[in-house]
């Protein structure tokens, strides 16, 4: 029984972890190429989200099978949050890109709070309970008291997903160039990289990604509503932060860290303080390595 | 203007935003009678807006861009208007001291506490002043002092039945130990690092606040805590109110006295130093170790007063009025005024609790306005309301006869 809770522990701990992941990876990816800590990055999530919820309602009312459903509602979400994260950069942060880096996270704290009573206003502040669409899988039966079919999906999706973006990372033409951006930005215009379309680029990617998370967190929850964004986008930042931000194998690892921390101190220590778990194992380490977990140390000049 | 090609580019994002907004503005989904409601007269709006605004936005922008030329080649006009807001300067101050003075007298009960509400910004506002505008460390967790002193008075009034005035120094002793010891493990941490770490710890302190049921009693708060009175006067509510009015003004006003000190101080410049560069000022010898700590802390003190203040107004706190929005509110109050001018975080914080008791019949859209007013601010006007004019000397020729 004991060795089960373990397990469960580890389980729920590494789900919470790929989700994390997912959305860090826009934290990390925004930051290393534009120097900016998009803090509107959680909302786009909720977007996300509540797209996906939108899409079903309707469709279900069509009585469509379920998984084409899922499908559907999932490719919506991907597509309006890559839109939205497109047009937030245009808006808020463009502009900005010659800024201090104090007024670019003032102008995303002030998107952030837009976004959330945007959707507050368009739809409602109540909880919606979001649709089970995916059957049980079978194979699933004998380790049900471990992982629950949503579980594995997160989990095993996190996984393609993470793979898939490490190959376009590296061996891509973008990817190089989008590497060459956060290395050096002039110099990556130098030779002749288009910035503006490297750095939407990324939004695009970092928005889908948090999509992703988004649908499918909602989806084993079961209910979502407007402020989801908030918490679930600081935990990302911190997950970013803890693995050292800038870098992407670091916002992998600083999440799953993160995850197992949440997942087994709530089990084995208090569930009254599942918050603070992450902001005190991110204060510990950050005080050992004040560039986080992968982050690279930069030498400052005068 | 209206060029063809403007009136496209418009269409096109007109478009734009109705693709954008369409599932989550048209469509609502009633999921417990499922039906799905569809709201069309949403989308025109948006489209209509959205043609109109980008017109607007583009002019702005293009605006912007120019600006920056035209405002140099009339530095002369600057100094002119300098010159008049100094002569004016007397009669306004006496204007103002009358206007405060009078105030609670011909005005409601309403509008005091109201008043009082944004002074206690206007304190809070210069306390994270000195951290964030003087020396340049973003500062994501102040809420958490001011729940400290808060908690102080609250706790101390309960158990042992201390007064006001005597919690009134304890509360910002305490929230300064509390900034010397967040102080001190971020020492080595910078910008952004800086900001999630303080943000941190402001959360871990609302956190225990919260669970803590023995200490703190939760989320449930703690009720009945008195008002400030003077040497045993027992006042009714009115009155109180008034009181509490004018220790406000008192303490706005000591604020502002130091702050301004401190501003033109050793100390003070040693911040501003820090803040235009660490490694630059480390090696002109300034003590960073110091300085920083030094910062977090007399930060921290003002937030402690107003903590106080703010247990003693409302006669009841819980750990939901110290959430990260609220550290937040008080960094936008910063930003949007003037970061590093006292002028300016006194307009800011006027702004900031005045604007929406103003807009309370639209009070819904309050926060979608404020989200955007911040990204129009940072964008039009980064250095805020009242921009901080630095102190510079002026080199006059030898026998330009002036």
């Amino acid at each position: 029984m004991e060795l089960d809770f373990f397990f469960q522990l580890l389980m729920s701990g590494l789900t919470r972890g790929s989700i994390y992941a997912l959305i860090a990876l826009g934290y990390t990816m925004v930051y290393g190429i534009v120097k900016l800590i998009n803090f509107a990055h959680g909302e786009i999530y909720m977007i996300g989200a509540f797209t996906a919820l939108i899409v079903s309602g309707v469709l279900s009312m069509y009585g469509m099978n379920p998984v084409f459903i899922f499908l559907i509602a999932i490719t919506a979400a991907i597509i309006y949050s890559a839109a939205y994260g497109v047009t937030l950069e245009k808006i808020a942060y463009a502009p900005l890109r010659k800024a201090p880096r104090l007024s670019a996270l003032i102008s995303a704290i002030g998107m952030s709070m837009f976004l959330q009573n945007y959707v507050l206003l368009a739809q409602t502040s109540d909880f919606l309970p979001f649709p089970e669409l995916l059957p049980e899988f079978g194979f699933l039966d004998s380790v049900k008291s471990i992982i629950s079919t949503n579980q594995f999906l997160i989990l095993v999706t996190t996984a393609v997903v993470m793979v898939l973006l490490t190959l376009f990372i590296k061996f891509s033409r973008t990817g190089k160039a989008m590497r060459a951006t956060s290395q050096d930005r002039d110099m990556a215009q130098l030779v002749g990289i288009n910035i503006n379309k490297v750095i939407s680029i990324t939004f695009v990617i970092g928005s889908s990604l948090a999509a992703i998370g988004g649908v499918l967190i909602s989806s084993h929850i079961g209910q979502i509503n407007f402020y989801i964004g908030f918490i679930a986008g600081i935990k990302a930042f911190v997950a970013a932060v803890l693995g050292g931000i800038g870098s992407i194998p670091g916002a992998v690892l600083g999440s799953f860290v993160l995850g197992i921390t949440e997942s087994f101190g709530t089990g084995y220590i208090s569930s009254d303080y599942e918050d603070a778990f992450a902001f005190v194992i991110l204060i510990v380490i950050l005080i050992f390595k004040p560039s986080g977990l992968l982050g690279r140390k930069v030498s400052e000049k005068v | 203007m209206f060029k063809l090609n403007e009136i496209k580019k418009s269409f096109l994002t007109s478009i734009w935003f109705m693709f954008l907004t369409f599932p989550i503005m048209v469509i609502k989904v009633n999921t417990i009678t499922d039906t799905v409601e569809w709201r069309w007269k949403n989308l025109a709006y948006v489209g209509i807006g959205a043609f109109i605004l980008s017109f607007v936005w583009r002019w702005a922008l293009d605006r912007r861009a120019k600006g920056g030329k035209a405002k140099k080649d009339k530095t002369g006009f600057n100094d002119t208007i300098l010159s008049r807001t100094s002569q004016l300067k007397l009669p306004a101050i006496i204007g103002l001291g009358l206007l405060v003075v009078f105030l609670p007298f011909f005005s409601g009960m309403y509008t005091t506490s109201i008043v009082t509400t944004a002074l206690m910004y206007v304190i809070l506002g210069l306390g994270l002043n000195v951290v964030v505008g003087l020396g340049g460390l973003l500062h994501l967790g102040y809420a958490a002092f001011y729940a400290v002193g808060a908690y102080t008075y609250a706790l101390l009034h309960y158990h042992f039945g201390i007064s006001f005035w005597v919690a009134l120094p304890l509360g910002a002793l305490f929230s300064a130990v509390l900034g010397l010891l967040i102080g001190f493990p971020v020492l080595r941490l910078r910008g952004d690092y800086l900001a999630i770490v303080t943000l941190a710890f402001g959360e871990i302190t609302r956190l225990v606040l919260e669970n803590w049921n023995d200490f703190s009693f939760g989320p449930s708060g703690i009720a009945n805590i008195a008002r400030p009175g003077i040497a045993g006067v027992k006042m009714k509510l009115p009155q109180a109110t008034i009181f509490i009015y004018f220790i406000a003004i008192a303490m706005v006003i000591l604020t502002i006295f130091i702050v301004n000190r401190l501003e033109n101080s050793r100390v003070g410049r040693a911040w501003e130093a820090m803040r235009e560069d660490e490694i630059a000022s480390q090696s002109m010898g300034i003590d960073i170790t110091k300085t920083k700590l030094l910062a977090f802390s007399i930060g921290a003190v003002w937030a402690g007063f107003v903590g106080v203040l703010f247990a003693a107004k409302t006669t009841f706190i819980n750990p939901a009025s110290f959430t990260v929005w609220e550290s937040i509110t008080v960094l936008c109050v910063v930003v949007i005024g003037g970061m590093g001018s006292i002028p300016g975080v006194i307009v800011g914080a006027l702004v900031f609790t005045l604007l929406p008791e103003l807009l309370r019949s639209v009070s819904e859209y309050r926060m979608l306005v404020f989200g955007i007013a911040l990204v129009i601010m940072m964008i039009f006007r980064p250095g805020g309301l009242i921009q901080k004019t630095r102190k510079s000397y002026k080199f006059k020729e030898e026998g330009d006869g002036k």
